[in-house]
């Protein structure tokens, strides 16, 4: 097929839909229990040089317990997907784990404003990034999960967007239409935040699942973590609710409030104060260093940040918040 | 002396874009509060979508991520990023609403970065996030931003999100959808739109107390000029009500 332009950015994960294939066959189908702590999950899942998709968005459904883990277990040199990544990318960030970055949105909090640490790591010169979108990223995840090595895509050509990506385009061979291919993305490790699972790895998901169920399939290892345990007999009685099935997944950490301090629907509002608070701070580099010292590196796990950050009670607002909106905001 | 301020003229010229039955894809801040006035105000069948996957939402207030819990509240869908942006390129977008961006004549906007060295920036932005994405798909962008030079620049350094790209039939010649590009840009001073044929930007409305010549010496290029430059209207009560007492009673759009 001719290509007619292609973009300078880097690839930073092998397309190849035969090579996944040859992975997947050796994918263990058992059904067994798959419970473990999250420090055991990073210890066996995530590798230093290993390509990384952190499910949610930014600083709604994330699994903060992972990412917290993964800065105190020193990971280095990952590859990472930006997927409109906030506060998962702040945390990444402090611990410099990754150094190539494929980008749709990072650096930002959205409405909060922008993470002055992020801003000094990606203007260091330290990352190898490649240009993306929300949806292009989408799609790559998409292709993975179809087993195939690129998805079509009617954005990005014509922008800088493009010539900073490392997309392609064709030509459709039934219409002659441009079309921008998307290669595929098998990341090595998936992590992904649910409300519910068993302790095989069937899930549920409330509320918006972003890119969710195609990241799942595409990745090669996945961990979960989910607010709560749930009985499999509850999971087969009614299977229409499962958005992640169990042979899909390699690890369960059962870590309640685990997207704090982020959202979670139906569960809790996010903490903005202390989201705030992390901005703030980043501003000066050694009290920054002071608060990842108090908030990631002394703690012991999740459940210690939540007490060193308000505890229950923060906990019992952030549920308010959720449910009752602006009567609960002061 | 107006009783409101530009922010609140902004979101109502914003909202009346939106017509009942249309279909929107925002991000938050200024753009959502503009969809959410629409709906509460004169478009109550207008069809609300966020990238990240809330579909059709009754917003009770205004969300602090295009992610969060209130982009699915009494909505009819809670998606993911494919359905949003599929039905985006399958053509059922109608308008999306940009945020601030440093922007060119051509409604192209940068997001991205400032400095030549893309691994080394002088300042590095978020990029486009869903932007180039509702930008290459819906039929009809608008951006909404304040007018000042540095924004408005004659070449944007980086295009992050497609405007008209060089002008002319240049968009169409890149491969993003036939028919689909940049519509209205809404500043505090005045509404722009674009030459059908060079597709550059064009004066066609001033604010209440601004005069063509406010937003051009605020403007870092040559305006076209529309042949009659209307006056936009103020703010109704019955808007400002809405906007004040319902979708940002705390202020943290309209007070910026």
């Amino acid at each position: 097929m001719e290509v007619l332009a292609q973009g300078i950015g880097a690839i930073f994960t092998d397309p190849d839909a035969d090579k996944a294939r040859a992975f997947f066959r050796k994918k263990s189908r058992a059904l067994k229990p798959k419970v473990m702590s999250v420090k055991e999950a990073v210890e066996k899942y995530v590798h230093d040089g290993d390509y990384l998709v952190i499910g949610g968005f930014g600083a709604n459904r994330i699994p903060t317990a992972v990412c917290h883990e993964m800065i105190r277990q020193g990971r280095k040199n990952m590859g990472f997907a930006g997927h409109t990544s906030t506060h998962d990318f702040q945390i990444l960030c402090a611990g410099e784990v990754f150094d190539k970055l494929d980008v749709a949105y990072i650096v930002g909090l959205e409405a909060r404003g922008l993470s002055p640490n992020a801003r000094r790591y990606m203007e260091s010169g330290k990352v190898n990034v490649s240009e993306w979108t929300n949806y292009s990223l989408s799609v790559r995840f998409k292709a993975a999960a179809a087993g195939v090595s690129f998805y079509p895509a009617r954005n990005i050509m014509g922008t800088d967007t493009f010539h900073y990506s490392g997309a392609k385009i064709i030509q459709c061979p039934f219409t002659g239409v441009k079309y921008a291919a998307m290669p595929a993305i098998y990341p090595d490790i998936a992590v992904i935040h649910v409300h519910e699972s068993d302790i095989y790895g069937n899930c549920r998901i409330r509320g918006i699942t972003v890119s969710d169920l195609d990241v799942a399939r595409a990745a090669k290892h996945l961990i979960i973590t989910t607010e709560r345990l749930i009985q499999n007999d509850e999971i087969r009685r009614d299977p229409s609710y499962t958005a992640i099935p169990y042979y899909y997944v390699d690890a369960v950490c059962e870590v309640p409030y685990g997207s704090y301090p982020g959202n979670m629907y139906g569960e809790y509002f996010s903490d903005e104060e202390h989201l705030k608070e992390w901005l703030k701070v980043e501003e000066n580099p050694e009290e920054f260093k002071k608060f990842l010292d108090k908030n990631i590196y002394s703690c012991k796990d999740h459940f210690e940040y939540i007490e060193k950050n308000g505890g229950m009670h923060k906990l019992l607002r952030l549920r308010e918040k959720e449910f009752m909106f602006s009567k609960a905001r002061d | 002396m107006a009783d409101y301020n530009t922010m609140e003229l902004m979101i109502c010229t914003a909202a009346r874009e939106l017509e009942d039955g249309a279909c929107v894809g925002v991000g938050t801040g200024a753009p959502c509060a503009a969809a959410m006035l629409a709906q509460k105000a004169h478009s109550p069948n207008l069809v609300i979508l966020f990238e990240a996957g809330g579909a059709a939402p009754l917003i009770p207030e205004m969300p602090i991520s295009v992610g969060d819990s209130r982009t699915t509240w009494k909505a009819v869908m809670a998606s993911g990023m494919c359905e949003i942006m599929e039905s985006a390129c399958r053509g059922m977008l109608d308008y999306t609403f940009l945020g601030g961006a440093q922007i060119d004549m051509y409604g192209n906007l940068n997001s991205t970065r400032i400095g030549p060295d893309h691994q080394k920036p002088k300042v590095r932005f978020p990029g486009s996030g869903g932007a180039n994405d509702f930008a290459s798909f819906c039929w009809r962008m608008m951006v909404m931003t304040p007018q000042d030079p540095k924004r408005f620049t004659e070449k944007v350094s980086y295009i992050t999100t497609p405007g008209w790209l060089q002008g002319g039939d240049s968009r169409a010649k890149s491969g993003l959808p036939l028919g689909a590009g940049p519509y209205k840009i809404i500043t505090n001073m005045a509404v722009m739109d674009f030459e059908p044929e060079s597709k550059r930007m064009r004066l066609i409305a001033v604010n209440p107390g601004y005069a063509e010549k406010d937003v051009q010496d605020n403007c870092g290029f040559e305006l076209l000029k529309a042949k009659k430059i209307t006056e936009n209207k103020p703010p109704t009560k019955h808007e400002l009500s809405i906007l004040r007492e319902e979708i940002d009673p705390y202020r943290y759009v309209i007070g910026r």
